[in-house]
């Protein structure tokens, strides 16, 4: 099929492994994805708090830095679990900016211009292809999220000494598995409304509706029902609950009601209502249910032809 | 050495619908053509072999490797180019073309060098650099065409390749068609329901009616096999009792509408004779041409005698 030659020729040459060739999707999408100027002042904009946290880290080390800036070692956030929660925390939000923004066309698009048969029509199967598009937002949130607070962790321990890391060693691992688990949850759901919703605006639009919306019924529910199981609802909380759980920090009771008995007999007589929140295993539960969902609608939707039966 | 594509017993179901019904045979033409009224199964064959639908039952193999346990292998040499429109949005034909290339597992590098060749080869080399949304309809049926050769493959499907496609274009994509055929690097199974194009590419047709084979035949055999056609038109007579007296002389006849009359005549059998019965029943022959078996004639034959359900449900293997 040389041009010069203008015919048809077959490929003898090598080819690359089969159990990689999924990162061929990946390597695609991000170039696209930084083809946008917006996107790409976005992303950059993410790694503004691991600046700050670095700084953090070496100012709570460097005596002379703080004599220069005048600064109490006092008034330094201590580098610890809560430290490290707090990270993952405002990185974990722009992780779920970056998935509204870039995950929605990622299925919908190739399901609009029925893309779907010639991915699949090669050496490839249905569940490399979504891997292959999990890949993509999995990279663009790893490296927001635990890939720079492993980073931090280890500026850190070179910083505090060997004590300081055998003692703390459990949070990187915290850090992973807990960026591991929203970076699965939301990859997961916006593929999944990616797959459903053709149109980019709704399927973003949708995606933001999932995690507002229900954080807001679970309020009500919790407002209504003088609750915590609200909570439930809210992929917010519930991964929030699990950070907190993860690093140590998480407390069933958040708070407590004191209330009057209105009955004349009672007169005078209080009741308190313990603030419970849910189990932490409830909160892992509905992380394992929704990814469970997800992978159902993504199982039924990601086909190379659709079969009305 | 084995089949292009072999069916054995394939069947595909659709919910409690049978779609594709107990289909055996082997294909073995340089270019094989699949033929069918709307609904008969053709598209569903070809996203069987595809791998894209599960067998209910039976199984085929393409190049002795059976599509659902060797369905890596079999898709590695197999291009593919839909019937409906397929591209990837808001990006070049050439990084289109390049990216199929490089899930069908060629190296990067030379993913772009063969992009930019089957782009050329297929006549889009000025344009490869526009997206493939912006296209011509028949510039899209290029480029799916180009994705589908790219990587090399010893056997391109090709489902209604000419659909849509106005006259200078149709007659590009059917001598690219050729020139691949013709180049014997691979083998083509051509799916359309324009006779034209598949009478011009192919040497082997499969014709599907309801979900069975109602014909599998090799188009050179019957081109070379040594029967003569006639055509006759009639006017007047007893039409009916002069085509029984024909085929009484042991030769196969067809009525094509009221006045024409096909007939293969056999080697003892003299046009004399055709007079002589037109004389006895008063028929007026005006018109007597020698007329070989054109495709239409046995894709009409086989949606006639193809329908399996009057012969007992099994499917007619051959004309």
């Amino acid at each position: 099929m040389a041009v010069y030659e203008n015919l048809y020729r077959s490929y003898d040459g090598e080819t690359h492994s089969a159990w990689s060739r999924f990162l061929v999707i990946p390597r695609y999408a991000l170039r696209d994805v930084f083809r946008s100027k917006l996107l790409t002042t976005i992303y950059v904009i993410c790694f503004v708090y691991p600046l700050i946290a670095t700084i953090l880290v070496y100012l709570r080390h460097n005596v002379n830095a703080i004599a220069l800036l005048h600064i109490n070692v006092q008034e330094l956030i201590p580098i610890d679990n809560t430290f490290f929660r707090t990270f993952l925390e405002v990185q974990g939000s722009f992780a779920f900016i970056l998935t509204v923004l870039v995950a929605p066309p990622l299925i919908s698009r190739d399901l609009s211009n029925n893309a779907l048969p010639l991915y699949l029509c090669r050496p490839l199967t249905r569940s490399q292809y979504v891997l292959g598009k999990m890949a993509v937002i999995a990279i663009l949130l790893s490296l927001v999220t635990w890939i720079p607070g492993s980073l931090i962790f280890v500026f850190q321990a070179s910083l505090a000494g060997l004590d300081w890391l055998w003692a703390n060693l459990w949070m990187l691992w915290t850090i992973f598995f807990g960026s591991v688990a929203w970076i699965l949850m939301l990859s997961l759901i916006a593929l999944a409304i990616s797959s459903l919703v053709k149109w980019r605006v709704i399927a973003s639009a949708s995606i933001l509706g999932l995690f507002f919306v229900s954080s807001a019924f679970g309020e009500i529910i919790d407002q209504l029902f003088l609750t915590r199981v609200g909570h439930l609802i809210s992929l917010w909380a519930t991964i929030n609950n699990i950070w907190l759980g993860l690093f140590g920090l998480f407390e069933r009771q958040t708070g407590a009601i004191r209330g009057r008995i209105s009955n004349p007999i009672y007169e005078n007589q209080f009741f308190d209502i313990k603030l419970l929140e849910p189990p932490l295993w409830a909160s892992w539960l509905v992380v394992v249910l929704v990814c469970g969902i997800c992978v159902w609608v993504l199982s039924r939707k990601v086909r190379a032809y659709e079969v009305i039966k | 050495m084995s089949s292009v594509i072999e069916l054995q017993q394939l069947s595909v179901t659709f919910g409690k619908r049978p779609i594709l019904k107990s289909l055996t045979g082997a294909l073995n033409g340089r270019a094989v053509g699949l033929l069918g009224p709307n609904g008969a199964g053709k598209t569903t064959l070809i996203h069987t072999l595809l791998g894209f639908h599960p067998p209910s039952s039976g199984t085929a193999q393409i190049f002795g490797q059976d599509i659902s346990r060797d369905a890596r292998q079999v898709r590695a040499v197999v291009g593919y180019m839909p019937e409906r429109d397929s591209f990837i949005a808001k990006t070049s034909c050439v990084h289109f073309v390049r990216l199929m290339a490089e899930l069908s597992g060629i190296p990067p590098k030379h993913a772009l060098e063969r992009a930019h060749e089957a782009l050329f080869y297929v006549g889009l080399g000025e344009a490869r650099y526009r997206p493939v949304d912006s296209y011509s309809l028949g510039m899209k049926q290029l480029a799916k065409l180009a994705q589908a050769i790219v990587h090399g493959p010893k056997l391109i499907i090709l489902d209604e390749p000419t659909n849509g496609l106005d006259s200078p274009t149709r007659n590009r994509m059917i001598s690219l068609i050729r020139q691949i055929r013709d180049g014997g690097r691979a083998r083509i199974l051509l799916s359309s329901h324009l006779l034209r194009d598949v009478e011009e590419c192919c040497d082997e047709i499969l014709v599907l009616k309801d979900g069975y084979i109602a014909a599998n035949c090799n188009l050179e055999d019957e081109r070379k096999a040594n029967r003569k056609f006639i055509e006759l038109e009639t006017r007047g007579g007893d039409r009916s009792a002069f085509v029984h007296a024909i085929g009484d002389l042991g030769c196969e006849y067809a009525l094509v509408g009221e006045r024409r009359v096909k007939v293969i005549m056999l080697e003892d059998v003299e046009i004399s004779d055709l007079y002589r019965l037109a004389l006895k029943h008063k028929v007026q022959i005006r018109r007597l041409n020698f007329k070989r078996d054109s495709l239409e004639d046995i894709f009409l034959k086989a949606m006639e005698n193809g329908n399996t359900e009057t012969n007992g449900g099994q499917p007619n293997g051959s004309l």
